[in-house]
């Protein structure tokens, strides 16, 4: 028990076994999407609940948590839920991606690569790839039964045809060990490559019941045709605080006659970077 | 010679309401049939059960396979029925909207079967397509067009490019030419008929119309209330009607 009477880590402990099958289920299925039992959350729908409550039934008492949202320690969602856990589990938290066990994440993997004792949870709005394709349940489970998956590449060839490239640049779905295909959040395409990771990645989707999960070194191919091959593109600028020609950057408006920069999205990387070179 | 469809003792039933009752036939490459009847004689129903886009009470409907000849498609797996049914079969649908995807420009759509068997270059897929819209005489132009903007006849002629691309070998048609104006329609059965003979292709084609059966079909069966009435070659059935029904519905069409 925390000083405030909450049961370690808010969710009382029957409901975090239950996420916790889903969980291991999702990890013997890699991209299969496990229903679960969602629980209320104190926190809208849309602010992370599905990954919070992942990040609670895989929370341990001596456990290091980082949290970041789109990249940053700092932002209102990334804050919030690091203090949800410092109050209702009392773990220590941290913004260094290396001290951290685990790390829920909001639409961004981090530039630092991860170690196989690191846990990545994402918040995932929709998990299903092919809702905007196909909108019943009921048939896309169909299709992922039967591997029926030449919907998706329809959708590329329609983006090819009306912009002469592939246009999708974020929540770029990928084939998961030749079987399902998966969304892997919102992340930028940027980050697809980094899913392949030595990390356990876990998904959580609250309003959608949904959890499913990458164990590590699971081959995770991003979509694309023979002639029109993927990429993972970013901003062809260099940082503005640390001058990283490498890292995924977001592009802040600075002024109202034009003026913007490029910076880090992951904020973490960038202090560290600026600090070293110090 | 093998029947490229065989059809045995199919039988449906909507609770007491009869949808077709002992229905056989055989189908041979390259011929086509039609069916004819007054709306709710089970020809609908029947054409479901045979592409297998509903599940017959009793019945057998043995397929020609590329692979391992004569097959039961009602006791095929599910991946393999749909296999065959983006393969070897295509559906054509009465209405054009419920046949394409209205949301995905005419290349997308034409490409679809392609991408779902495989296909991931996207440089062929889309040369396939642009082929496939000038056999059904759509200006290439259009392609990246939505259907949505397509007039009627267009869309149907899609629908026929769609389903064609993947070169099948049986070809399921309900009211092809339904909803379209006369002059619309006879370029469209002049297109099938083209597209019939030089592909090959067998083909079912359920109509209440009979000029389209007439132009279209090698054969004809002749439905009411769920029962065959009778069949024969579409000269003899229509020119020389036997059974009652038949015969009324002959004399039914207006002479103009």
């Amino acid at each position: 028990m925390t000083e405030q009477g909450y049961n370690f880590a808010y969710l009382d402990e029957e409901t975090k076994r239950m996420i916790r099958r889903a969980i291991l289920k999702g990890v013997a299925i890699p991209g299969y999407q496990v229903p679960f039992a969602s629980r209320e959350m104190p926190m809208p729908y849309g602010w992370g609940t599905g990954g919070v409550q992942v990040t609670a039934a895989t929370l341990m008492p001596e456990d290091t948590l980082k949290v970041i949202d789109q990249g940053a320690d700092d932002t209102t969602n990334a804050v919030s839920i690091r203090r949800f856990f410092e109050k209702t589990a009392g773990v220590r938290t941290t913004t260094d991606t290396r001290e951290a066990s685990i790390i829920q994440t909001r639409h961004r993997i981090p530039e630092t690569q991860l170690t196989d004792d690191q846990i990545l949870v994402y918040q995932v709005p929709i998990p299903e790839p092919l809702r905007f394709l196909e909108p019943r349940e009921t048939e896309t489970r169909k299709m992922h039964a039967l591997e029926d998956y030449g919907l998706m590449h329809v959708r590329l060839y329609e983006d090819i045809a009306q912009h002469g490239r592939i246009a999708r640049a974020y929540a770029y779905p990928v084939r998961v060990e030749d079987r399902y295909m998966m969304d892997p959040s919102p992340i930028p395409k940027f980050d697809n490559p980094k899913l392949e990771s030595r990390a356990l990645q876990l998904f959580g989707a609250g309003r959608e019941q949904r959890i499913y999960a990458l164990p590590p070194y699971t081959r995770a191919v991003s979509l694309d045709f023979e002639d029109y091959p993927f990429e993972a593109s970013r901003a062809n600028q260099c940082c503005a605080l640390c001058g990283c020609t490498k890292s995924y950057l977001d592009e802040i408006v600075t002024d109202d006659v034009g003026g913007r920069m490029f910076v880090c999205s992951d904020t973490d990387y960038c202090r560290r970077r600026v600090e070293n070179a110090a | 010679m093998t029947p490229i469809l065989s059809v045995r003792s199919l039988t449906k039933s909507y609770g007491r309401i009869i949808g077709c009752l002992d229905v056989s036939f055989d189908l041979y490459p390259g011929e086509v049939m039609g069916i004819v009847g007054e709306s709710g004689s089970g020809k609908s129903t029947l054409l479901n059960c045979t592409s297998g886009q509903l599940a017959p009470d009793i019945g057998q409907v043995v397929f020609d396979t590329r692979g391992d000849g004569p097959r039961d498609t009602l006791t095929m797996s599910e991946p393999e029925r749909r296999m065959l049914s983006r393969t070897d079969w295509a559906f054509v649908h009465q209405n054009p909207r419920d046949g394409l995807r209205m949301a995905v420009s005419a290349g997308g759509n034409v490409g679809e079967r392609l991408m779902a068997t495989g296909a991931r270059h996207y440089g062929n897929i889309r040369a396939e397509a642009e082929d496939w819209l000038g056999r059904v005489e759509i200006d290439a132009a259009r392609i990246d067009h939505r259907p949505a903007t397509f007039s009627g006849g267009m869309q149907q002629r899609l629908q026929i490019a769609r389903n064609l691309v993947t070169g099948p070998r049986l070809v399921f048609m309900d009211e092809p030419t339904g909803g379209l104006d006369v002059s619309v329609q006879a370029r469209l059965l002049d297109l099938l008929r083209g597209l019939v003979h030089r592909h090959r292709l067998s083909a079912i084609v359920v109509t209440h119309d009979l000029a389209v059966v007439r132009l279209l079909a090698d054969r004809l069966m002749v439905m009411k209330d769920g029962h065959v009435v009778e069949t024969g070659l579409t000269d003899q059935v229509l020119d020389d009607p036997q059974e009652a029904y038949t015969q009324l519905l002959v004399s039914s069409v207006l002479q103009v």
